[in-house]
């Protein structure tokens, strides 16, 4: 399975390699996600969904449907 | 000195950037709330004098990250930083920057810049910049992209004389352009520059990349944008990223150059370590729990004072009044229809302004993005989103301040349901119903010594109204067709002490709201009702004084008893009392007699106008205070049955009534305006009154 952000645990660094889904990642590439970026992820909500991430020193939530469209490699 | 020059200055900037405070220091209480021509977005704009013969007009766009919006609010900044014909077209730009976030609103600053305006650089929250330990080389910065920059702290007002210096000096369009030109785009682009003479790439740029949200372009234009940009190959999302990606590595450059110091990565410790608390898995839900609670306490305990004065207050205004105007069809109508209408708009200002006093501080503090991460993925369940808790919690006061603030929710099925939801929250013009008949039947008694039954009762009803708005939220979920993508994608900003003016400017902001939008229906639908309440057949209203005379003749009435006895014949008789009798075997199965019916009518001004309209009813007089009114109605025989009037069948039938009605023009007025047609609007009361009616009826022939 790709590794995304969605499967990222807390406190785990990765670099963005590139996102599935081109009408949302432009919106990610607003926020800051660029492919080669660090992200880390933060913390999840209780029931595990949104989540929580930095990116470059942003704290950003997301839902899990979103964070699994980024890529990343670690 | 006279002033010799009008500026037309915009803020701009993303949320969180401190753009409100700054905006607030700027003008002070020289602020205005208005719409943009046409839509529904509120248009806050306010005056300030920016040197002795310098005044600026400053309008606060929605906060946004980039030119390409998100939510219907945001629409509303690239149209009017785009036409340079409007109303709204401002001569300068201040680009409100969040310093501990530079990169990202940087992104914004480069986009005004290519639009060719003149902008400048502010960048606030340098307090806490500096505290993270970032240290900028703010000249290089102005420098590498020809704009001057002011540093700002605004929530102390630190650089706004700085700030307003530079807005008013020769402010020049900056020189650079940071994205002009990309490969295989370039001929659509140029084709749209040429045909509506631009003078910026990045415009035409725009005008390809979102006609449709341009609304200055007519149809035919768009056409041709559109035409164009199919065949010149123009692919909006492909070239959008592009663009972004572009400006982020021109902000990376810029940066390297300027940043001598990077801000600690522990600095957010403070924030991470109450995240870790307040989103706990337990504790966070446990910890909102108390707050909504405290919240919903507090707003009831410190509003009751306020309260009490004011409906006194208007009491007493309208039976000085009636004493001293002469008599006359028009005095009556201003001492019984329209001060009565006014004083009850006002009633509600204390429970509005308490509770967006803390819903105000939630959201300065930071905390409310918490709640909305917390509760995203439950609402979700029920076709809600996390956006949607901050209008439910709203609508706690009043539901007209609540629906507009769904405008932050971006999906539209998402912002639909919580538009449609929100009534079914119990108001502040439910609780003197409320109030009142749970009074009459619930006994003042404790269970274990100390839940009070009738406070647990109206705890029972205000969640009866929460969980009926989550069912029927779910039921809508299947009705309502997705049509757009949904984005959730948030910043958490770091938790901050709110500032106390801020707060201030929200209170007075939504209650002026309340007043302006609900006030001005309450008090024609009060003038309309209070026509047919007070007129009906002439000969009949004429012979009320006789009848009721050789009524009670056997009976010792009091001078005040025999005119109370006048008025209840006479409202029997007028024309609500005719609809009320006409209505009566339709209520009739919810356990309702025509006296109900009239009250339920009369409703429709204010939910609250039931108990002056039972009062007047009665004939109690409308002065009187809740216990004589209980104690009346206690009293009162079903003439079919011999039996008290009230039972707790029927008490608890117009309980539940009156927390699913749909009883509020103004509601149905805004919604109206919110999704732009009478659909949505009309749906919500035939929903609700339904909804209203069988539940009233079940419960009535449950428990009779």
């Amino acid at each position: 399975m790709d590794k995304t952000v969605a499967t990222m645990k807390p406190g785990e660094a990765a670099v963005i390699a590139g996102f599935s889904d081109e009408p949302l990642s432009v919106k990610l590439l607003e926020m800051g996600f660029l492919p080669g970026n660090v992200v880390v992820f933060n913390f999840a909500a209780p029931l595990g969904d949104p989540v929580c991430v930095n990116i470059s020193g942003f704290d950003v939530s997301l839902r899990l449907e979103e964070a699994a469209t980024i890529s990343v490699i670690d | 000195m006279a002033v010799e020059r009008r500026l037309r200055i915009a803020l701009v900037g993303k949320p969180n950037s401190g753009k409100s405070s700054l905006f607030n220091a700027l003008t002070g209480l020289k602020q205005k709330i208005g719409n943009f021509p046409g839509i529904t977005v509120d248009k806050r704009t306010g005056s300030c004098q920016l040197n002795d013969y310098t005044e600026a007009d400053i309008i606060d766009l929605p906060g946004i990250y980039s030119l390409y919006p998100r939510t219907l609010d945001e629409k509303i900044v690239v149209e009017i930083l785009t036409n340079k014909k409007g109303p709204d077209f401002p001569d300068r730009i201040a680009v409100i920057a969040d310093a501990t976030n530079l990169r990202n609103c940087l992104l914004l600053l480069t986009q005004v810049i290519d639009l060719g305006l003149p902008v400048v650089l502010g960048l606030n929250m340098m307090d806490l910049a500096a505290k993270s330990g970032l240290s900028l080389d703010v000249k290089k910065l102005s420098a590498l992209f020809d704009v001057p920059v002011v540093m700002l702290n605004a929530r102390q007002g630190f650089g706004i004389d700085e700030l307003k210096r530079q807005l008013a000096g020769d402010l020049k369009p900056s020189g650079k352009r940071i994205f002009d030109t990309l490969n295989g785009m370039g001929s659509a682009v140029d084709a749209v520059k040429e045909h509506f003479k631009l003078s910026s790439f990045y415009e035409a740029f725009q005008y390809l990349q979102q006609p449709d949200n341009l609304k200055f372009l007519s149809g035919q234009e768009k056409d041709f944008i559109k035409r164009v940009a199919s065949e010149h190959s123009f692919f909006p999302h492909k070239y959008q990223g592009a663009e972004t990606i572009h400006r982020y590595g021109y902000i990376q450059e810029v940066l390297d150059a300027v940043v001598v110091k990077s801000a600690k990565q522990n600095w957010k410790v403070g924030t991470n370590r109450l995240d870790q608390i307040l989103t706990h898995r337990i504790w966070g839900y446990v910890i909102f729990l108390v707050i909504l609670f405290s919240i919903f306490q507090s707003v009831f305990a410190l509003a009751q004072l306020p309260m009490d004065a004011i409906d006194r207050g208007f009491a007493d205004l309208s039976a000085w009044l009636n004493a001293r105007l002469p008599s006359g069809p028009l005095f009556e109508l201003i001492s019984n229809g329209i001060v009565p209408g006014i004083g009850g708009i006002i009633i509600f200002i204390p429970q509005i302004a308490i509770l967006f006093a803390f819903i105000s501080m939630l959201e300065e503090s930071g905390y409310m993005s918490r709640v909305v991460f917390l509760m995203d993925k439950v609402m979700r369940h029920f076709g809600l989103s996390g956006r949607s808790v901050v209008p439910l919690m709203s609508g706690l006061a009043c539901a007209i301040p609540a629906i507009m603030a769904t405008r932050t929710i971006e999906n539209w099925k998402e912002r639909l349901i919580t538009i449609f939801v929100t009534p079914l929250m119990s108001c502040s013009a439910r609780l003197p119903v409320f109030a009142i008949l749970v009074a009459l039947i619930i006994p003042d008694k404790r269970v274990f010594g100390l839940i009070g039954l009738q406070g647990a009762a109206l705890m029972g009803l205000y969640l009866l109204g929460f969980i009926a708005a989550l069912l029927s939220a779910l039921l809508l979920k299947s009705f309502v067709k997705n049509t757009e993508r949904s984005f959730f994608i948030m910043e958490m900003p770091t938790y901050k002490v709110p500032k106390w003016s801020n707060v201030g400017f929200t209170i007075v902001e939504k209650t002026k709201t309340f007043v302006l939008q609900a006030g001005k229906i309450i008090i024609a639908v009060s003038i309309i009702l209070w026509v047919l309440a007070s007129y009906g057949p002439k000969e009949v209203m004429n012979q009320a004084r006789q009848v009721v005379r050789e009524q009670t003749t056997n009976e010792q009435l009091t001078e005040e008893q025999f005119e109370n006895r006048v008025a209840a014949y006479k409202l029997e008789h007028s024309y609500a009392g005719t609809i009320g009798k006409f209505m009566a075997p339709v209520i009739k199965p919810l356990g309702f007699d025509w006296k109900i019916g009239i009250a339920l009518i009369t409703s429709f001004a204010a939910r609250e106008v039931f108990v002056s309209t039972i009062a007047t009813i009665y004939s109690l007089g409308s002065a009187e205070d809740n216990v004589t009114i209980r104690n009346r109605l206690k009293d009162e025989i079903n003439p079919e049955t011999g039996q008290p009037q009230f039972t707790p069948a029927v008490g608890f039938s117009l309980l539940i009534f009156y927390v699913f009605a749909m009883q509020c023009m103004s509601t149905l007025a805004i919604v109206k305006r919110e999704t732009k047609g009478w659909k949505w609007p009309l749906l919500q009361l035939f929903y609700m009154s339904g909804l209203a009616y069988t539940s009233a009826f079940i419960v009535f022939q449950l428990l009779s």
